[in-house]
């Protein structure tokens, strides 16, 4: 497969594979940010997609996730496409993007509720999970009182109670602190042990093991 | 996964809405101020004879009433898009008719609703014929939510724009059209004791169109608006 402005490793498609991008094009503005992009991501892969601003990262990880259309090509979830397949797909992901969709008028707390009871997770404990993400104590608090870093903290908690096998999390680590990331790196080879996927953009280079960590690297085209 | 049952989905979306709403009181409040002031400022524009009044009285409360509801459309989906939350629920393993749905809906309990309880004090003050009243109520009652699902299509058009307010007008007002025709048509009938059926057919058969038909569009234009 070749690509003149990436440089990927292909895994070869197995029984395994959750998420496969095939022929993917995405044109932006009459720019063309990447094509013929085909790759394979598998349950256990970590893949951190990088490159300069407006290479096309979150055009790729918004098509990935289906909020998107690719201008051509296809994405597959374990063999099946996802615009035909929509609601088996998004019972399986997570995405996060550059929002963290949390309502200022509503308190920490009914964010979360809200947040994983719409994808029907349980609810109950989502004290506790805020403990996880160092909110204890702003669980009354309403949003609108809480900094970027704490909305963040909001959107990322449900990564602790969540079962989908596919994680898609556009730069999770903005506005977290040193000791945030290192947690949250910890989640993300927990959640590749056991059988799912991450692939994330971020400019900072993550501390996991690097054979743990898959590179797709997009460049930016100038015509 | 403990997938949540379509109702619950339902439940869960307009509960969340009713509680952003009521935190958020100006943006009920206001469309149902517009609404109030609008109307009682045609008896002191026109004057106080009751015999012009009770002849536009079922204009002036309908174009209010459309209008209100314009103005409060902009809530429907704009907050949501701004701070990511539709994205969010466009994500969520449940059909995007559902969500819609339960928008639309809870839009119109915090808009058509009021407006429906309130339409008959603001009739008082302006002589509307005594036996309009029950017309009223139905065409309110049959019409308020058609405007909530139709400007819905045109929310959901133009949410990704940064100052679409104009061209949400120019798209949801000829849509309105009709409505206003129907349910005003249907109020003269009854002010000159004539049946008004047919009116109310039609006003209900163009809800019930737009019920099941508009949801469909919603969302086709979210997902055209998030692309």
């Amino acid at each position: 497969m070749s690509n003149l402005n990436s440089e990927i490793e292909i895994t070869a498609a197995s029984t395994n594979t959750l998420l496969s991008a095939r022929d993917l094009s995405c044109i932006r503005e009459e720019r063309v940010l990447f094509e013929a992009l085909s790759f394979n991501i598998a349950a256990g892969d970590i893949v951190q997609v990088e490159g300069p601003n407006g290479a096309g990262k979150t055009s790729l990880l918004r098509i990935l996730a289906g909020l998107s259309q690719p201008y051509d090509g296809s994405i597959y979830f374990q063999d099946n496409n996802i615009t035909q397949h929509r609601e088996t797909f998004h019972q399986e992901l997570l995405y996060l993007g550059h929002l963290p969709g949390v309502k200022d008028e509503m308190t920490a707390q009914e964010n979360l509720e809200f947040n994983l009871a719409l994808h029907g997770l349980d609810n109950k404990t989502a004290e506790a999970t805020l403990a996880k993400v160092n909110l204890l104590g702003f669980e009354d608090a309403l949003a609108s009182h809480l900094s970027a870093g704490q909305h963040r903290r909001i959107s990322l908690a449900r990564l602790w109670q969540s079962q989908a096998k596919v994680w898609i999390l556009d730069e999770p680590f903005t506005a977290i602190d040193k000791l945030g990331v290192e947690k949250l790196e910890q989640l993300f080879l927990q959640h590749a042990d056991n059988g799912g996927c991450v692939v994330l953009t971020t400019h900072q280079d993550l501390s996991l093991p690097a054979e743990r960590v898959k590179k797709i690297t997009l460049a930016y085209r100038f015509y | 996964m403990t997938l949540l049952s379509y109702r619950a989905a339902f439940a869960l979306i307009v509960k969340r809405d009713l509680m952003i709403a009521f935190r958020h009181r100006d943006d009920i409040i206001n469309p149902l101020l517009f609404f109030v002031i609008v109307v009682s400022l045609f008896p002191l524009g026109v004057g106080p004879e009751s015999t012009i009044l009770s002849r536009i009285a079922p204009g002036i409360i309908w174009v209010a009433a459309l209008l209100a509801t314009l103005l409060s459309l902009d809530r429907l989906f704009k907050s949501d898009y701004t701070d990511g939350s539709l994205e969010q629920m466009l994500l969520s393993p449940h059909p995007v008719f559902i969500l819609v749905i339960a928008k639309i809906f809870a839009h119109w309990l915090l808009t058509g609703l009021p407006l429906i309880l309130i339409a008959p004090l603001l009739a008082v003050l302006l002589h509307l014929h005594e036996s309009s009243y029950g017309a009223l109520m139905l065409t309110l009652f049959l019409g308020t939510p058609v405007l909530s699902l139709l400007g819905a299509i045109g929310v959901a058009l133009t949410v990704g724009i940064k100052k679409g307010g104009v061209l949400l007008s120019l798209l949801v007002l000829p849509l309105y059209i009709p409505v206003l025709i129907f349910a005003t048509s249907a109020i003269d009938s009854a002010a000159m004791n004539l049946p008004y059926n047919g009116q109310l057919a039609i006003i209900a058969a163009i809800f019930f169109a737009s019920l099941t038909l508009a949801p469909f569009a919603v969302s086709a234009a979210l997902k055209v608006s998030t692309n």
